[in-house]
């Protein structure tokens, strides 16, 4: 233990904010210790975090995240030991061992203890964490590691199961670090042996388990499995399926690695599967919840390829590389038949960054659901409701893979599926479908167009001679008022504030002086100076929830914060089918990650040295942020179908209005 | 919303008063087809403030001889209501000639009285009747908002009623009217409900600063000393129609301990002041109220010395406004006397109200019970919805 210690020496500085999660961990080789030993025996050896192969630093603002994996291996491992242990026990109390571990976090690293130092025999060592395997498979071959479950593996490695050899990404750092260290670990057997399946085809595998000892493992999997469902709580159910989980893979960056799945394996997955899809409330995917993530990424269409050096503070966000899977995609739009051409489509439009703007994303995908209703036939012996609204769930899950929902579209696929949900069960199919499409249409029609017109009408009777407006980026509503103003012969002039990346506002400007408004054009960082002479701020919105907080593109809070303390009214557009029911604090917890590359590459300057600065640079990460959130505090008014409104009377509208579209 | 009125608050006090006002249910001429009369000067000066004046008799008469020579100058539109057989107007401005009845409950009772005098013979004639009127009346004075909000609080209580499903018309229009005449009778107590609810509210020994003469304001400081509460009153003077002075001298009858201030020693007296009650012309969406100029200024100090400002406001002056800045609103001319001749090329503000934005605002008496200032949103969508 204090021989492991020593290198300890220089203790690792409290890290807050945004740094590099993927370390070039020099801990990842974790020497392979067989049997776990008692809890308690973790506690003390086990520094903290040792668990956690990549070295991956924990956030101060993230819950640390539950392991699964190892819960189940050390049930299974134990199950395998000659007495075995009663599983949920146990597997309770690592977990809260797994959360105290997380506090240490920053003030003593662990990691570094572990740094080649001792010889990985140590015996009495708990490993609890595939890091182990995987330093042992590592051993062996790249191959083999592609058909490693690595689950619950490492946070910060977001693998993407691939269906066609394609390239994963994979932090090399770690891979590597590992790699260095593997000779010396030992195998351990228990280990290798819960994933018995998998040796089949882990011929070149150095110690191969026996068969008795393989049956014993399974017979302890299964136990553990049993043990999982009858706890029946989320987590157990996800420990049990962990294991299984094959499609997550980690190859070495760059490099196809063939797909090493067993068919039985897989079958086996998708049984667990099912069980557990019953028990997982729905709730947002959180990305850096490693084992959802897998079994999102195992039923995707999409192969998106996480893009590398992350911010820390946002994991918990879906990025991926931009513009990979677009040819890929669209070569075989009409082969696929599970997701209909419409939504395809769509998708792919969202994909590829064409469709932007949160209607026309919204009736985008309306239109195609509408599309794929009146293509779809209910199969026989099938009911519609439940048949249909599995079909849209999985249209649903496909233009997320593509991009993010925005939350109107969340209502919107709501309302949706309600209504499919009250469809009488007497109408015959052509009936049904027909209906579902004029809600829908009327949907579109009532909750956007209409919508629209009013706020409009409301909207134009604040603007008055004289005026300067400010408006920050694009919005088709504010775009719609400050034309139809200008249109009735208001004289006002119009304050266009853009940003970098997107230049919205650049579309927004065209339109305008194309009608003939007197405009001025600045970017944000000019904000300050501008406000000065403006006299009403007008805004779009993506959502509003419940506390009023207003969330829309980035840059907006910063935009109301100036107006705000330039006492100048902040008048916030949106329609009332965009609001939502919940309520946001800040900006991290919902949110969506842009294209990195769009931040760091400045048009008009190709110097190529400065790209190789930017690029593979493991201290330098690009945050490109889509939304913000603004508080309430800094809108002064919010102009809605339902008139205008102060941001405290949101939950009235929700509760009001929305209650027959959305709660039955 | 108006179910929901507190007016149990009454029974269980059993103190309540006879109404200011028994609704004498005469039966008017039958109704005209055309109602469009013209406020006589619609642009000029606040009818609104000119009532105010006239109910405030005490220290106006000079800026009435103004507010009448301003009338003069359209004579034409001056006294157009005489010659019809029925007009609402005319109704309006006879319930408006009582003191003690609020401009928007005059308004209610001119509404109740038309659909008496209808002789539509369906529902639809008898909403169109009532929509045509309750336009006319606010087309009279577009610059009083609780007149504006009365009527329209009038149009939704009576029309959103299930009264359509009725095949008997008659029935239907006394339904109508029980709705009507309900209506105004809330209305009418709302005063006393308010008055009721502040109670809890002013303490032994402390001081309360008022402003302007509101009648509510005078309705809650009345009751209060007919309570025995020991308290003491400062007034602001209320410039320029001096209607502080007014309620000094109301106070001082009840002996009630006043002083009375010039309207910039606010910020002098306001450490000594526990809290400030406020009435309202309107109290507008964001939850802000549209009061007296002075209004703003006073909540301003309250706010940044931390005393409560209190407005107390009758349901029935909930409008739909949303007013962002002080010039957002249409302006209520009033005359101003300075006392010495303005020098020509002067200007002279002549506004007469302000809106107090709802941040400065610590709770609203109103007769729905007392409310936080978001709460005046909810109840107005609840009820437009």
């Amino acid at each position: 233990m204090d021989a492991r210690r020593g290198p300890l020496a220089v203790p690792k500085v409290r890290r807050v904010g945004f740094f590099t999660s993927i370390e070039p961990s020099p801990d990842s080789p974790r020497p392979n210790r067989s049997l776990s030993g008692p809890a308690e025996a973790i506690t003390t050896s086990s520094s903290p975090l040792s668990d956690s192969p990549s070295g991956q630093f924990i956030s101060p603002v993230q819950i640390p995240p539950l392991r699964h994996r190892s819960d189940n291996l050390a049930a299974a491992s134990r199950a395998a030991a000659p007495v075995p242990v009663p599983v949920p026990g146990p597997s309770a109390f690592r977990r809260q061992l797994a959360s105290d571990r997380a506090l240490h976090v920053g003030s003593y690293n662990p990691v570094d203890s572990l740094l080649g130092t001792s010889p990985p025999s140590s015996n009495g060592e708990v490993s609890e964490d595939s890091g182990s395997l995987f330093g042992f498979q590592r051993s062996d071959s790249a191959k083999l590691s592609a058909s490693f479950p690595n689950g619950g593996f490492d946070m910060t490695m977001r693998v993407r199961a691939p269906q066609e050899s394609e390239a994963k990404v994979v932090i090399a750092s770690t891979s590597d670090g590992r790699k260095k260290n593997v000779e010396p670990s030992g195998t351990s057997e228990p280990v290798a042996a819960t994933k018995p399946r998998k040796e089949k085809e882990q011929k070149s595998l150095k110690e191969k388990t026996s068969k008795a000892e393989r049956r014993a493992i399974q017979e302890a999997q299964r136990a553990a499995k049993a043990a999982a469902k009858g706890e029946g709580s989320k987590r157990a159910g996800e420990s049990s399926r962990a294991k299984p989980s094959k499609t997550a893979k980690q190859t070495q960056p760059k490099k196809d690695v063939p797909q090493v799945t067993s068919s039985l394996s897989e079958k086996r997955t998708v049984s667990v599967e099912k069980e557990r899809r019953m028990d997982v409330p729905q709730a947002q995917m959180q990305y850096d919840d490693k084992s959802r993530v897998d079994k999102a990424k195992r039923r995707s269409v999409v192969e998106q390829t996480e893009s590398k050096n992350k911010v820390e503070l946002f994991l918990h966000l879906p990025q991926y590389e931009r513009g990979n899977q677009l040819p890929n995609l669209s070569s075989n739009i009409f082969t696929l038949d599970t997701i209909h051409h419409a939504v395809y489509k769509v998708g792919l439009q969202h994909l590829a960054g064409d469709l932007s703007g949160d209607n026309s994303r919204c009736i985008a995908m309306l239109h195609a659901f509408q599309e794929a209703i009146n293509d779809y036939t209910t199969p026989p012996m099938k009911d519609l409701t439940m048949d249909l609204t599995g079909k849209i769930n999985g249209y649903v899950s496909f233009l997320i893979e593509c991009r993010p929902l925005s939350m109107s579209m969340g209502n919107a696929i709501r309302f949706l599926k309600n209504q499919i949900r009250k469809l009488p069960v007497d109408l015959s199919e052509p009936e049904a479908k027909a209906s579902l499409c004029s809600e829908i249409g009327r949907f579109i029609d009532e909750k956007i167009i209409l919508a629209d017109k009013v706020i409009v009408q409301h909207a134009v009777t604040k603007i008055r001679d004289g005026e300067v407006l400010l408006t920050y980026g694009f919005s088709c509503v504010v775009e719609m008022i400050l034309l139809y103003a200008h249109e009735i012969g208001r004289k006002f002039r119009v304050v266009v504030v853009d940003s970098r990346p997107n230049l919205e506002g650049q579309k927004l400007l065209r339109r305008l002086v194309a009608r003939g408004l007197d405009c001025t054009y600045t970017h944000i960082n000019a904000v300050s100076y501008i406000m000065g002479e403006v006299t009403r701020v007008f805004l779009g919105a993506s959502s509003i929830f419940s506390n009023g907080t207003l969330y829309s593109k980035v840059g907006t809070a910063c935009v109301a914060m100036v107006a705000n303390a330039f006492s100048v009214p902040v008048i916030v557009c949106c329609e009332a089918y965009k609001f939502h029911e919940r309520v946001l604090l800040d900006s991290i917890c919902s949110n969506e990650l842009g294209d990195p590359d769009a931040i760091a590459n400045v048009p008009l300057r190709t110097n190529t040295k400065h790209a190789k600065t930017m690029d593979n640079n493991k201290n330098l990460q690009f945050l490109n942020l889509m939304y913000d959130s603004t508080p309430a505090e800094y809108i002064s008014m919010i102009v809605t179908d339902y008139g205008m409104i102060p941001p405290t009377s949101i939950p009235v509208i929700v509760r009001e209005y929305r209650r027959e579209d959305l709660l039955l | 919303m108006w179910r929901r009125s507190a007016s149990f608050i009454l029974d269980k006090h059993q103190n309540n008063k006879p109404m200011s006002l028994t609704p004498s249910i005469d039966s008017p001429p039958p109704l005209s087809a055309s109602v469009a009369d013209e406020n006589p000067s619609p642009n000029h000066i606040s009818a609104y403030y000119q009532t105010r004046a006239a109910h405030h008799e005490i220290v106006t008469s000079d800026w009435l001889e103004q507010a009448q020579a301003a009338v003069r100058r359209y004579p034409d539109q001056d006294s157009p209501v005489s010659e019809k057989p029925f007009s609402v107007i005319e109704e309006f401005n006879k319930w408006r000639q009582q003191p003690a009845l609020a401009e928007a409950v005059a308004a209610i009772r001119a509404l109740a009285a038309v659909i008496r005098a209808s002789d539509g013979n369906t529902m639809m004639e008898l909403e169109i009747e009532l929509k045509k009127a309750s336009d006319t009346l606010k087309a009279w004075d577009t610059t009083s908002i609780s007149l504006t909000a009365g009527c329209d609080l009038f149009m939704r209580y009576v029309t959103r009623t299930s009264a359509l499903e009725f095949e008997d018309f008659n029935s239907a229009k006394s339904r109508v009217l029980g709705r009507a005449e309900k209506f105004g009778e809330i209305s009418n107590k709302a005063r006393t409900i308010i008055a009721m609810l502040s109670q809890d509210f002013i303490f032994d020994g402390c001081t309360i600063l008022v402003h302007g003469f509101s009648r509510v304001v005078f309705e809650v400081l009345k009751t209060a000393a007919q309570n025995k509460k020991l308290f003491r009153v400062l007034c602001t003077e209320g410039r320029p129609d001096k209607t502080g002075l007014l309620l000094a001298k109301e106070l001082a009858k009840l002996d009630v301990p006043v002083k009375l201030l010039i309207d910039s020693a606010v910020a002098y007296c306001m450490d000594e002041v526990d809290m400030v009650f406020v009435g309202a012309d309107g109290v507008v969406e964001s939850g802000g109220v549209i009061n007296m100029m002075g209004t703003y200024q006073i909540a301003i100090v309250a706010h940044s010395m931390n005393k409560p400002v209190y407005v107390a406001a009758e349901s029935y002056k909930f409008a739909r406004l949303y007013p962002l800045d002080q010039k957002d609103l249409e302006p209520a001319l009033r005359p101003i006397d300075f006392g010495v001749a303005v020098p020509l090329k002067v200007e002279v503000e002549r506004s007469a109200r302000d809106y107090t934005p709802p941040q400065f605002l610590t709770l609203l008496f109103t007769d729905l019970g007392i409310l936080t200032p978001s709460v005046v949103s909810d109840e107005l969508i609840q009820l437009y919805s």
